[in-house]
């Protein structure tokens, strides 16, 4: 458990940010990044519940070739649908809105983000958009796919595309608004002392993060724009037979859409960052190359949308171009995973849950990242493309990495948000349900997906049924790896031990303050005079000191 | 027919098919090589370095250039081979070469229309001579398709307004899936088909199927090679309905009337099928205007006047379609 | 977080907040031109796919009133340097004086821009089930190049509103903060120690004029023919 020294039993401190003032205003109208970040937990916490339901109509309608549950249309309304609620209102807020607003004060000892009030305006921003989604969901629905191809989308399809799009639109601004606000946070509001290279690599990855938030969002805005007018006032941007383009969608539509992935993972990589080294109790291997990774991930990853594209028509030469620049981009997240290794040789392990995620991350992830070189690799992508291989690769991505990301913070910061510690045994047995389920779910679709199945089927050859079949009972356990959760941590806020300022304990700023924190964080500024992740140095967690053994291995920087 | 073995692999069928998978391979066993050695070294350090004292802390190394380097340099290096390796693949595949047998396919929502270069027509199926260069000159009629050959492991988009390309060349005769693998709408899990290759007198015979109209069987033959019985099957499961006991039946539209099955009727509905639609069934039956002569259309009428259903209740077995004649 | 003058609570020093106003305008700056490049590249793309057609359209603009469109808007980017001028040396009547300038000047371009709009509805150039290019403004060449001239040119009118479109809404938005601005003026809020929003409000106005000032050669120069 914990390494505190021994002391009474902790209270909740009198006052913090949950109990300072009461009231829906107090919520609705407030501009404590703390309190907008619980409004982000609440609203993407119910995107991810409608999203998971629709998936678990396509597994349930998908355990039969002829697919009995559910009629086509409906069926193409559910992946849609599920698409669109996972990425935009789920996957792309969850971390930076949730934890980097919550934590990126705390870390760099501010008292709050740079525009309070520009992060309440995402917030509203992100809440419309929902709506208008929503809305398009319940009005018939969209059959477009996430990816809103034209000119089925813009010409063909009967559904709700136009609110959906619009939707979208405006939660592009909510990202753009809470990338810019991060940027001028991390420049201009650190406390004395926190160096750029002190910074916890949490930030450094919601830094790089923010780049691609600002300059890649405001172009799917444009294309979205684009399609939607294209569908109202039936103009010719991309529909052929008006003198337009489909590919050109393609371009400017993944060239926004395949740095978003990196949108999503980015965040997850800081979490983990986080994780490893406080429950290795040793700094984070190779700092600065893992800032460097970050911000090298951010950069190449807008020069490979293309890799969407190989079989859609365009150039073999551009193809050539854009394979090998997706090469390239694989490069630093081996590192970062060779890194995070490294950060466990020569520590002091503990298992407690959100080390538990990272090991499901570290996992899952590797197996992600590796069977995008399949996809990136064009002799292979000609076979796998728009197949169940792809499926299975983003799922592994962005479940088996993001997700799990996702779930390593809350669990690892959930005792500072709350004040309150969770069951243990629970929550651990939780994240290997989670692990298994996963496994299940995806792993047989790598395999359907080489055996040729094509992605978005209603109904499938007979020969694909028993790898379904697999799929679906995976998903089943999936399911309760995500509703146990939900339960434990709304029970501890209530009948959970209270937790202590810093009950693992970790070296960054935000375990200096109580938990829950005060409104305005801290009492007094902090100044910094320590390096990150430095357990060597830190009389005040109340650990030993480090045991160097002599000779050349030390290996300091 | 061969159906996807429940082999790990599917089967190679063509020229492509083992360059690829050789290729998989490499790729695989690297991933294989690196999922392992972190996942090794992540157990092993778990067990070794696990706390034995609740207030330890690990030893403070911060980090290694020449590790660093290595470990930079050597997945670049891994990952330039698989660029490389494909990208030969791949240009190979996007280069037809010169002398290829042409087959003209248009995607539409949501069946495959094939041509080929005799003017042979194919609706979801394509035949192929064995051991030849094929290229396939593919478009759409209104959204994005994509046609894919698992077997072959090749794939082209199929994209309105330009001509997309693909070539390949079989290596190993039966039945193997194409799929379209790009989301076009409602039925786009049904635009599948089969691509049947040939020994090469198999398929001479095959393409000179078109017999003369005024030999006995003509009409029959006529129904095989433009592919009626795609669409209409005879326990009436396909996208059009049974032609079975239609003639002189009672047929009920989609716009609620009712007519006769008479000559006109059937003459009709082969070279302007949109102008009555039986209920129940969705307007996609393409019209044979221009591709079918007058004589043939008298020869076809004559045979779908002769498919009668047997005396006995029909059963709803599937089976080879066994157009009974009376 | 509260406010005590001009600081708010949650900036330690004054510096530190217009440090940080600075450079938050200077990245929206930077998002807005990522979202008019998008549509830029569109424009770019499907001028060079249709010259003929693209280059009718650019003749049907009025180049006089784009002149002077033109004229007006870098007039008002001159109104309001001298804005942010008079608000670092303090001189509050001319900080309202040139804000209200700036206003003014943006609103003689945002109303030939009207002028210009009803032109184009008046003649059947807006795309839809009206749009009509008149025959004779067709030549048989052009005509001859481009079946499918009449698609195309509705292409050129399309972008044409919709990058004009999304600048005048730039225009307005920026004629509302102007406002604001004018009215905090007017209350004498803006001194030579705190006149940050005026010079928050210049970097936007500046970045709008710079937008028309790549507008009117794309959209109007290029390929210009004398009648």
């Amino acid at each position: 458990m914990s390494a505190t020294e021994s002391r009474p039993a902790e209270q909740l401190p009198e006052k913090h940010y949950l109990n300072a003032d009461y009231g829906i205003r107090s919520w609705l109208l407030t501009t404590d990044h703390k309190r907008i970040a619980l409004l982000y937990l609440v609203s993407v916490t119910f995107f991810f519940l409608l999203g998971g339901v629709f998936a678990g109509l396509i597994r349930l309608h998908l355990l039969t070739p002829k697919g009995a549950l559910l009629s086509p249309e409906v069926y193409n309304r559910m992946f849609t649908m599920h698409g669109v609620a996972m990425i935009f209102f789920f996957l792309i807020p969850s971390i930076p809105a949730v934890f980097g607003n919550f934590f990126i004060p705390l870390m760099i000892g501010a008292k709050d983000l740079a525009f309070p009030k520009i992060n309440l305006l995402s917030w509203y921003l992100y809440m419309i958009g929902g709506a208008l989604a929503l809305y398009s969901f319940m009005s018939g629905g969209l059959d477009t796919g996430w990816t809103f191809y034209t000119p089925l989308s813009s010409v063909y399809s009967n559904s709700a595309v136009a609110p959906a799009v619009l939707g979208v639109f405006i939660n592009g601004f909510s990202s753009i608004l809470t990338g810019l606000n991060f940027l001028v946070t991390v420049h201009t509001m650190r406390a004395p002392g926190m160096t750029w290279f002190r910074l916890p690599m949490f930030v450094w990855a919601h830094y790089a993060t923010s780049i691609i938030m600002i300059l890649g969002t405001p172009v799917v805005a444009t294309t979205l724009a684009l399609a939607g007018m294209e569908r109202l006032f039936h103009l010719g941007f991309f529909n052929p037979q008006l003198g337009g383009d489909p590919v050109l969608f393609q371009h400017l539509f993944w060239f926004y859409s395949h740095p978003a992935v990196y949108i999503m993972i980015l965040p997850a990589m800081g979490v983990i960052s986080e994780i490893i080294p406080t429950f290795s109790r040793k700094p984070l291997f190779g700092y600065k190359v893992m800032a460097g990774a970050s911000l090298a991930i951010a950069i190449v990853g807008f020069l490979v949308w293309a890799h969407h594209m190989f079989v859609a028509g365009q150039s073999a030469y551009a193809a050539l171009a854009f394979s090998f620049l997706t090469m390239l981009v694989a490069v630093p997240s081996a590192v970062k995973t060779f890194n995070w290794t490294a950060t466990m040789y020569r520590g002091s392990i503990s298992f407690q849950t959100p080390m538990v995620y990272a090991f499901g991350f570290l996992g899952l992830f590797l197996v992600g990242g590796l069977t995008g070189l399949f996809l990136g690799t064009l002799g292979t992508d000609i076979h796998i493309h728009d197949t169940y291989f792809v499926v299975a690769h983003f799922h592994y991505i962005m479940v088996g990495g993001a997700v799990m990301g996702y779930m390593g913070a809350l669990h690892y910061w959930w005792p500072k948000m709350s004040g309150r510690m969770y069951s243990e045994t629970l929550a651990r047995f939780a994240a290997v349900v989670l692990f298994v389920g996963f496994n299940l779910t995806f792993f047989p679709q790598f395999l359907m997906g080489y055996a040729g199945m094509p992605r978005r089927y209603h109904s499938y050859p007979p020969e694909f049924q028993i790898y379904n079949v697999l799929s679906t009972a995976g998903a089943t356990i999936l399911a309760i790896g995500y509703i146990l959760p939900i339960l434990y941590l709304l029970w501890s806020l209530k009948f959970g031990p209270v937790a202590g300022r810093n009950p693992w304990p970790s070296t960054g700023l935000e375990w200096q303050t109580a938990s829950p924190p005060p409104t305005e964080n801290f009492e007094v500024t902090p100044v910094v005079t320590w390096e990150a992740y430095d357990f060597e140095n830190r009389p005040d967690l109340g650990l030993d000191k480090p045991v160097i053994p002599a000779g050349p291995a030390s290996g300091h920087d | 027919m061969q159906l996807q073995t429940s082999s790990l692999l599917p089967e190679q069928a063509s020229n492509f098919a083992g360059r690829v998978d050789a290729l998989m391979l490499y790729i695989l066993g690297t991933s294989l090589f690196f999922t392992l050695l972190v996942v090794i070294l992540v157990v092993i350090f778990s067990l070794k370095y696990r706390r034995q004292k609740q207030t330890e802390i690990g030893v403070p190394l911060h980090g290694s250039v020449p590790l660093e380097i290595f470990w930079t340099l050597v997945p670049l290096v891994l990952a330039m081979v698989m660029f490389a390796w494909g990208a030969v693949i791949y240009m190979d595949f996007r280069h037809a070469p010169a002398d290829t047998m042409d087959v003209y396919v248009i995607g539409k929502q949501w069946m495959w229309k094939l041509q080929h270069a005799d003017g042979r027509r194919e609706i979801n199926e394509l035949h192929v001579p064995v051991g030849r260069d094929v290229k396939l000159i593919m478009a759409s009629e209104d959204v994005i398709h994509d046609f894919s050959i698992p077997n072959f492991r090749i794939k082209m988009d199929v994209v309105p307004g330009r001509y997309t390309t693909l070539w390949f060349r079989a290596t190993k005769t039966g039945r193997y899936h194409f799929y379209c693998s790009q989301y076009c709408g409602t039925s786009h899990a049904l635009m599948i088909g089969w691509v049947t290759v040939m020994e090469p007198a198999e398929y001479a015979a095959w393409l000179s199927g078109g017999a003369d109209s005024n030999q006995p069987g003509a009409g029959e033959k006529l129904f095989a090679q433009y592919s009626c019985s795609t669409c209409h099957m005879p326990a009436g499961k396909g996208r059009g309905p049974s032609l079975v006991g239609l003639y002189g039946s009672k047929v009920k539209l989609a716009d609620g009337t009712t007519v006769v099955a008479d000559d006109a009727y059937i003459r009709e509905s082969i070279v302007s099928p949109k102008a009555k639609v039986t209920a129940g069934y969705e307007p996609l039956m393409p019209s044979f205007q221009g591709l079918i002569t007058e004589e043939q259309v008298l020869s076809l009428t004559a045979y779908i006047k002769s498919l009668q259903a047997p005396a006995a209740a029909s059963d709803a077995s599937a089976g080879a379609p066994h157009m009974g004649k009376k | 977080m509260h406010r005590t003058g001009e600081l708010y609570g949650h900036f330690e020093t004054l510096d530190q907040q217009r440090e940080s106003a600075s450079l938050g305008m200077w990245i929206f700056l930077i998002t807005e031109v990522m979202f008019f490049g998008g549509i830029f590249l569109a424009y770019t793309v499907n001028r060079h796919a249709n010259p003929v057609a693209f280059a009718l359209g650019s003749n049907t603009l009025d180049l006089r009133l784009g002149a002077i469109n033109t004229g007006v808007l870098l007039a008002s980017s001159f109104t309001m340097a001298m804005a942010v001028w008079a608000g670092h040396t303090g001189k509050q009547k001319l900080i309202t004086l040139f804000l209200i300038l700036t206003l003014v000047l943006g609103g003689i371009f945002l109303g030939i821009k009207t002028v210009e709009y009803a032109g184009k509805f008046e003649h059947h150039l807006v795309p839809g089930s009206s749009f009509h290019i008149p025959a004779e403004d067709v030549s048989a060449a052009a005509a001859k190049a481009d079946p499918d001239f009449s698609a195309h040119a509705q292409l050129f009118f399309s972008l044409y509103f919709g990058m004009t479109g999304l600048h005048a809404l730039h225009m307005v938005v920026g004629a509302g903060l102007l406002i604001w601005l004018i009215r905090q003026s007017m209350q004498g809020r803006y001194t030579a120690k705190y006149n940050t929003p005026v010079e928050m409000v210049g970097l936007y106005w500046h970045f709008v004029d710079i937008v028309w000032i790549y507008l009117f050669p794309l959209l109007y120069l290029i390929d210009r023919r004398h009648k």
